[in-house]
């Protein structure tokens, strides 16, 4: 008996601590002065506003499968019909059809490939490496399917979200070893190994993206000798790559500038080579220190994949404007946008707050 | 035994960097080999004639005069200051905007922050040419010019783009005044009439001259847009392709800019801010004299890089048809077949471009750092 009075004692005071803490919050950080409460109360409505207007839209006056169709024209919220009606062709563009089980396992593989390397267990450079090569070659061999003896599909009928995972992917997978050489060899002892690297990182940083493709994709079939050209998806890789690169290579570059050069010295010391320091020594730090910046970068570039469909590749975008293209979904163009700009939204936040998580992190420990 | 090691190890180098050189020299001399022949092939013939030739296409928007019998080189150029002058809006209003949201992001009040921070994580993590597509067809969607909505009956948003009044001054009048001002302020400390000048008289005499002049000379001064029929008559159309051009890249550049502010707000030590406090200081006083002037040293650079990052992001307008260098450059390869040229012109003006930025923000950077550091 004694003991329930004293913890409905115990509840009461710590809703009062709650009630207080939360009014002193409120106090302090909304309601400071009178024009502190006017100007906290017209961004509450506002926010209210903004927030009740987007969710009636997008939830409440909704209609949501291609049976009520004909419910969108009097309805005043979103018409997720469409996407309904068109998902298959934004996720998965010309694929056929009746293979689709392939691109959904690979899009999965590749997904789980990233979440996977966000963990601190596999932050080693051959953990990850193996990891990615393992999860980049399932993709390609799901998706081209003749070397598991399925039905061949060439790259050119991949498309939307699966063709810009597969570009994301192999860029950041392509583009990693070259940023690190293009580091190294900006940091080299040669002279003209040197200003090689740092004339051609500093061009290309100073181009747009979408020059340094559009050379890719049109000017090198002149200046490439036939034998080398290869196809169109191969070269934007490469040129997206080293994009990636020469911006990658400076995130190393910072680096290998937080390692003391006693550390050098000390392998050097040792009776190491060049190779044994690099790898047993100063890689792991450099690792560690641009991680965040990495994370950055790879934010980056799932973003700028979206650019693509400018030289024509059918990317997620590109069948998203398909799909709302034929007549009669030409009117919910602002659903397709909206799915699609979710899709792109919910992995850039997931992965910048983790950045910004192991950034946080990361300075605690250094400190 | 070691100056042996010392020079096997040297050879050993010289040998790396020469098979560097040779394998750059390969390189260029095959592309160049192979661009000679792919081009015989195609029958074009190198070479920057083309650039007198007319063009015979035209395009939407552009700052200068411009018809369709327009040599190559004026067509460039044209696109070459509408990228300029994108570029300087999208610097700008981004820079403007993302001021005031990363000083929201930053305030103690918790609805104030929480507003920025919708608005950051909205902006942000959409990428932009999608943002671009969006606005682009929420625009084109509007109604007709018949239709468009009204602001204050001077401006009209309709499907053509916006409509607003007009100044009618020639681009005589503006151009004298920037020489004024820009003679002025180079040699105000310079020459000793002017540093015992009063500044406010010069600005008053140049203000007074300017509204004489425009009272007497241009006459009329305003032109409203009417609608005559099924179009709009007098002031000035903004396009619609440089409406979502505007509207895009604010947002997303004011979204990475706001973060940049905040990041600089946050490395400013509390014990200033606190001793602004105890001396009685406003709100506004703590942010405009200690807040700003420390995070600006740590804002700067990053906001460079913004900046060169927008200037590059305008590129992307061609997917929705703003003809700026980019797209009358890609224009002009399809038309001309003189890929190389262009391609070289194209990466002439990109580094133009950025290379003065940059000389610009080391400019800034050097006027911020603290002195005696």
């Amino acid at each position: 008996m004694s003991t329930r009075t004293h913890s409905a004692l115990a509840h009461k005071s710590t809703f009062n601590v709650i009630t207080k803490r939360l009014l002193h919050f409120l106090k302090t950080r909304a309601f400071f002065s009178k024009t502190d409460s006017i100007i906290s109360l017209c961004f509450f409505t506002a926010l209210f506003v903004i927030i009740y207007t987007i969710l009636s839209w997008a939830i409440f006056d909704a209609v949501w499968t291609k049976e009520n169709v004909a419910q969108c024209q009097d309805a005043v919220g979103a018409c997720w019909s469409v996407i309904d009606a068109r998902y298959r062709l934004i996720m998965f563009g010309l694929y056929p059809y009746d293979l689709h089980w392939r691109p959904s396992l690979a899009c999965l593989t590749i997904v789980s490939t990233i979440i996977l390397s966000c963990l601190p267990k596999l932050w080693e450079a051959k953990r990850l490496s193996l990891l990615w090569l393992v999860g980049f070659t399932t993709f390609f061999l799901l998706m081209e399917g003749s070397l598991l003896g399925l039905k061949q599909v060439t790259t050119d009928q991949w498309g939307g979200l699966a063709l810009t995972l597969f570009l994301f992917a192999s860029v950041v997978l392509v583009g990693m070893p070259m940023g690190l050489g293009l580091a190294l060899a900006r940091r080299s002892k040669l002279p003209l190994i040197r200003y090689g690297a740092s004339i051609f990182i500093d061009l290309i940083r100073s181009l747009p993206l979408l020059t340094t493709l559009f050379i890719a994709a049109v000017v090198m079939p002149i200046v490439l000798p036939d034998w080398m050209t290869g196809d169109k998806i191969w070269r934007v890789i490469i040129a997206f790559s080293l994009f990636f690169a020469c911006y990658q290579a400076e995130v190393f570059r910072g680096g290998f500038q937080a390692i003391p050069k006693g550390q050098f010295e000390a392998g050097d010391a040792l009776g190491l080579s060049y190779f044994q320091i690099l790898s047993h020594i100063i890689m792991p730090q450099v690792f560690r220190h641009s991680l965040p910046g990495t994370i950055n970068m790879v934010v980056i570039t799932f973003k700028e994949t979206a650019i693509v469909i400018i030289i024509g590749f059918f990317d997620v975008l590109a069948s998203a404007n398909a799909a709302f293209g034929s007549g009669e979904w030409a009117p919910y163009y602002m659903e397709v946008y909206a799915f699609v700009a979710l899709i792109y939204w919910s992995f850039i936040f997931s992965l910048s707050q983790y950045g910004a998580y192991l950034k946080k992190r990361m300075r605690i420990a250094i400190h | 035994m070691s100056t042996y090691i010392k020079k096997t190890f040297n050879a050993k180098n010289q040998l790396i960097q020469v098979a560097f050189l040779l394998a750059v020299i390969v390189i260029i001399a095959g592309a160049y080999i192979s661009a000679r022949d792919n081009l015989a092939e195609l029958g074009i013939s190198s070479g920057f004639d083309f650039l007198n030739r007319a063009t015979g296409w035209g395009y939407g928007f552009s700052l200068l005069e411009t018809s369709i019998e327009d040599p190559y080189k004026w067509t460039l150029f044209s696109g070459f200051i509408n990228t300029l002058f994108l570029g300087s809006i999208t610097i700008i209003l981004p820079t403007a905007l993302g001021f005031i949201i990363g000083t929201a992001r930053d305030s103690y009040n918790i609805t104030v922050q929480a507003m920025a921070t919708l608005f950051i994580q909205t902006f942000r993590n959409i990428p932009l040419i999608l943002q671009l597509v969006f606005w682009y067809a929420v625009l084109i969607h509007m109604p007709s010019p018949r239709q468009a909505h009204a602001l204050f009956d001077v401006a009209y948003l309709s499907n053509r783009g916006m409509m607003i009044p007009s100044l009618k001054i020639s681009l005589f009048m503006p151009i004298i005044l920037v020489l004024i001002l820009t003679f002025y302020w180079t040699f105000k400390n310079k020459i000793n009439a002017l540093k015992t000048l009063p500044s406010f008289w010069v600005y008053g005499i140049l203000l007074v001259g300017t509204a004489l002049y425009l009272l007497s000379v241009e006459g009329q001064l305003l032109s409203i847009p009417n609608l005559k029929g099924l179009r709009f008559v007098g002031g000035t159309t903004i396009p619609i392709e440089l409406i979502t051009m505007i509207i895009s890249t604010s947002l997303y550049g004011a979204a990475y800019i706001a973060e940049v502010v905040r990041g600089g707000l946050n490395e400013v030590p509390k014990g200033l801010v606190e001793a602004g406090k105890s001396l009685g200081l406003s709100e506004r006083m703590i942010w405009l004299r200690i807040k700003m002037p420390m995070a600006l040293r740590t804002i700067i650079p990053p906001l460079g890089n913004q900046w060169v990052f927008m200037m590059k992001a305008t590129t992307v307008g061609v997917a929705i048809g703003f003809s700026d260098l980019f797209m009358l450059i890609s224009t002009s390869i399809t038309q001309s077949g003189q890929t190389l040229e262009l391609i070289a012109i194209l990466m002439g003006s990109f580094l133009l471009i950025n290379f003065s930025l940059a000389q610009f923000i080391n400019y800034l950077n050097s006027r911020m750092t603290l002195k005696g550091h």
